[in-house]
C-alpha cells in the first residue's frame, strides 16, 4: 500500500509541476513537450486506479495523436519571434481576463462535482457498476453499447461533422496541378500513344493535338 | 516494506532477463540485414569480423562508444540530448507484454495490444524532438515528413488490429495467441496480414518508406546532426522497433508462440523458439523488401495510407464483423 501511496504521489507531483510548466515556460515548444509530459502522467494514474483502458486510450488519442498535431503547428510557427514580442509588452496581455473567466469557471465546476460527490452522494444518480471479475474494457463496452448508445453515435456524428467542416473551410481546388491516377497510367495502350502515318514526300504531316 | 523490495529485485532480474536478449538480438540482427542486402545484390556484406563477419555489430558498436559526442552550439541542448533516450526507452519497454509462451510474459495485462499500440504511436516523438532539436533544415524536414507518415499509418494499423481483434474478443496478447490454436488469423485474415505488413515498414520508416532519412535528398534525415553513441541509440532503437513490430505480426497473424502443427516433431520445440523463428522470418521479409524495392515518392506514400489502405481494412472490418454476426461465430467475453 505505502508503494502505492509513493507512486501516486510521484505522477501526480510530475503532472501539477508539467502542468504549471506548460503555462509558464517561456518557449512554446517546451510548453508543449511538458504537457505531453502532464498527459503520460495522467494517464499514470488512470491506470493507477484500475482504468487501464482508459489510460491506453489517453495514450494513443491525446499523446499518440492530437499532441503530435500541437508539436506540428508549434513547430511550423516563427516561436523565437513570438515569444520575444509576447513576453516583452508592457501593456499587459488582453488574455488574462478571458483566462481567469475559464479558470473561475472550473473552479466552480471542480467544487460542484467535489462537493457532490463528498457531502450528497446521491446529487447526480449515476448507475454505479460493481466492481467484479469483468475488466473495464467490457464494462465501458457493455454500457457505451446499449444504455449510451444514442449519446455515443452522436458525439461521433459531431465529430465527422467538425472534421468535413475542417476539410471544407481549408480546401482549395487548385488550377494547373498534374495528377498521377494510376488507372490511365496502367490502362494506356500502344494504340493511345503511338500514331504511324505515311508521310507524303515534301508535304510533312498535319498534327492535332 | 521488506517483501516489497524482494518482489522488486526478481521483477528487475525479469526485466534483465529479458532486456540484454533483446539487445543483443538487435545487434545481431543488424548484421543479418546487411547479410541478407548484400547477398540479394550479390555481394559479400560484412563478413571480416569473427565468423562469417558475426561480431561486426559489436565492433560498430566499439566504433560508436568511443567516438566524440558533438552537440551543435545552436541546438536545443537539453531536448537534443533527450530525443535519442526517448527512441531508446520507448523502442524497448514495448517488450514488456510480448508473451513467448504461455508462462513466460513479463507483464500480462489486460490491455497488452493497446500498450503497444500507444508505445509505438509514442515513438514519433524520438524523432520529432531530434529533428527539431537539432535547429537545421535537413533535420526538421525529416522530421516533419516523418511525424506525418508514422501518424497516418498509425490509423491502418488500428483498423487492422480491430479485425483480429473481433476474432478474439480480449485485449490481451496471450489470450490473441491462445485463440489461434485451431487457425492461424493469417489464412482468414490474409488481405489484412499484407497491409499490416506493408504498414508496419512505413510504421518503422523502412525501405521503401524511409522517406524521413532519405539520403539523395534530406542526408540522413533527423539524424543529420547526431554522432558517436547518440546516432547508434537512434539505431539501436530503429532496429528494435523492427522486430517488435515483426513480433506483432507474429502474434496477431502467425500464432504467437504456437507451433505450425501440434504433431510430435514439432511439440518437442519450446514454444519461446517458434516465436522467436517466426519473428526472424518475417525480419527477413523485411530485409528482402528493402533490398529489391525502391524508394516511394511522398506523395504515393500518403495516398497509399489514406485513400488505398484506410479504406480496405474498414470494408474488411464491416465484412469480418459481418461473417462472424451471420454465422454466429462471435468470441463470447
Amino acid at each position: 500500500m505505502i508503494a502505492h501511496a509513493i507512486f501516486f504521489y510521484i505522477f501526480s507531483f510530475i503532472a501539477v509541476i508539467s502542468a504549471v510548466m506548460v503555462t509558464v515556460s517561456k518557449n512554446t515548444v517546451h510548453s508543449v513537450f511538458f504537457l505531453i509530459l502532464d498527459f503520460i502522467s495522467i494517464s499514470c494514474l488512470f491506470i493507477m486506479i484500475g482504468a487501464e483502458f482508459l489510460g491506453m486510450i489517453m495514450l494513443i488519442v491525446y499523446v499518440g495523436a492530437v499532441a503530435v498535431l500541437f508539436l506540428f503547428v508549434v513547430m511550423m510557427l516563427n516561436v523565437a519571434h513570438q515569444k520575444n514580442t509576447f513576453f516583452k509588452s508592457t501593456h499587459g496581455s488582453r488574455h488574462i481576463p478571458i483566462g481567469l473567466l475559464v479558470s473561475l469557471i472550473i473552479f466552480f465546476e471542480l467544487v460542484i462535482v467535489v462537493g457532490g460527490w463528498k457531502y450528497k452522494p446521491d446529487l447526480i444518480n449515476s448507475i454505479s457498476l460493481e466492481i467484479s471479475e469483468v475488466s473495464n474494457t467490457h464494462s465501458i463496452g457493455y454500457v457505451l453499447y446499449t444504455d449510451y448508445i444514442h449519446l455515443f453515435q452522436l458525439s461521433g456524428m459531431i465529430l465527422l461533422v467538425a472534421m468535413i467542416g475542417a476539410i471544407i473551410l481549408t480546401y482549395r481546388k487548385r488550377e494547373g496541378l498534374k495528377r498521377q491516377s494510376y488507372f490511365s497510367q496502367i490502362s494506356r495502350e500502344k494504340v493511345d500513344g503511338v500514331d504511324l502515318v505515311d508521310v507524303e514526300k515534301n508535304k510533312g504531316v498535319k498534327i492535332d493535338v | 516494506m521488506q517483501d516489497y523490495f524482494i518482489i522488486l529485485a526478481s521483477e528487475v532480474y525479469k526485466i534483465l532477463f529479458l532486456l540484454i536478449p533483446v539487445l543483443v538480438t538487435v545487434a545481431m540482427i543488424v548484421w543479418l540485414d546487411r547479410r541478407v542486402w548484400a547477398f540479394v545484390q550479390k555481394r559479400r556484406g560484412p563478413n571480416v569480423v569473427g565468423p562469417f563477419g558475426l561480431l561486426q555489430s559489436l565492433a560498430d558498436a566499439l566504433k560508436y562508444i568511443f567516438k566524440e559526442i558533438i552537440i551543435p552550439a545552436s541546438s536545443n541542448k537539453i531536448i537534443f540530448i533527450l530525443a535519442p533516450i526517448v527512441t531508446m526507452t520507448l523502442a524497448l519497454i514495448a517488450w514488456a507484454v510480448i508473451p513467448f509462451s504461455d508462462e513466460f510474459v513479463l507483464a500480462d495485462i489486460n490491455v497488452g495490444i493497446l500498450y503497444i499500440f500507444a508505445v509505438s504511436s509514442l515513438g514519433v516523438y524520438g524523432i520529432i524532438m531530434g529533428g527539431w532539436a537539432s535547429n537545421s533544415k535537413y533535420p526538421f524536414l525529416g522530421s516533419i515528413r516523418s511525424a506525418a507518415q508514422m501518424v497516418s499509418y498509425e490509423v491502418s494499423i488500428g483498423v487492422i488490429i480491430i479485425n483480429v481483434l473481433l476474432c478474439v474478443g480480449s485485449l490481451n496478447l496471450s489470450d490473441i495467441v491462445l485463440a489461434q490454436e485451431k487457425i492461424w488469423f493469417v489464412i482468414p485474415l490474409f488481405p489484412m496480414f499484407v497491409i499490416f505488413f506493408i504498414s508496419a515498414l512505413a510504421e518503422t520508416n523502412r525501405p521503401p518508406f524511409d522517406l524521413p532519412e532519405a539520403e539523395a535528398e534530406l542526408v540522413a534525415g533527423y539524424q543529420t546532426e547526431y554522432s558517436g553513441m547518440m546516432y547508434a541509440m537512434f539505431w539501436l532503437g530503429e532496429y528494435a522497433n523492427i522486430l517488435l513490430m515483426c513480433a506483432l505480426g507474429s502474434i496477431l497473424f502467425l500464432g504467437g508462440w504456437l507451433s505450425p502443427i501440434n504433431m510430435y516433431p514439432f511439440d518437442i520445440v519450446p514454444s519461446p523458439l517458434w516465436l522467436i523463428l517466426k519473428i526472424l522470418f518475417l525480419f527477413i521479409l523485411f530485409a528482402l523488401v528493402k533490398a529489391i524495392v525502391p524508394r516511394y515518392r511522398y506523395d504515393q506514400l500518403m495516398k497509399l495510407g489514406w485513400k488505398i489502405f484506410l479504406p480496405f481494412s474498414l470494408i474488411w472490418v464491416v465484412l469480418t464483423a459481418g461473417y462472424l454476426m451471420y454465422f454466429d461465430l462471435l468470441p463470447t467475453v
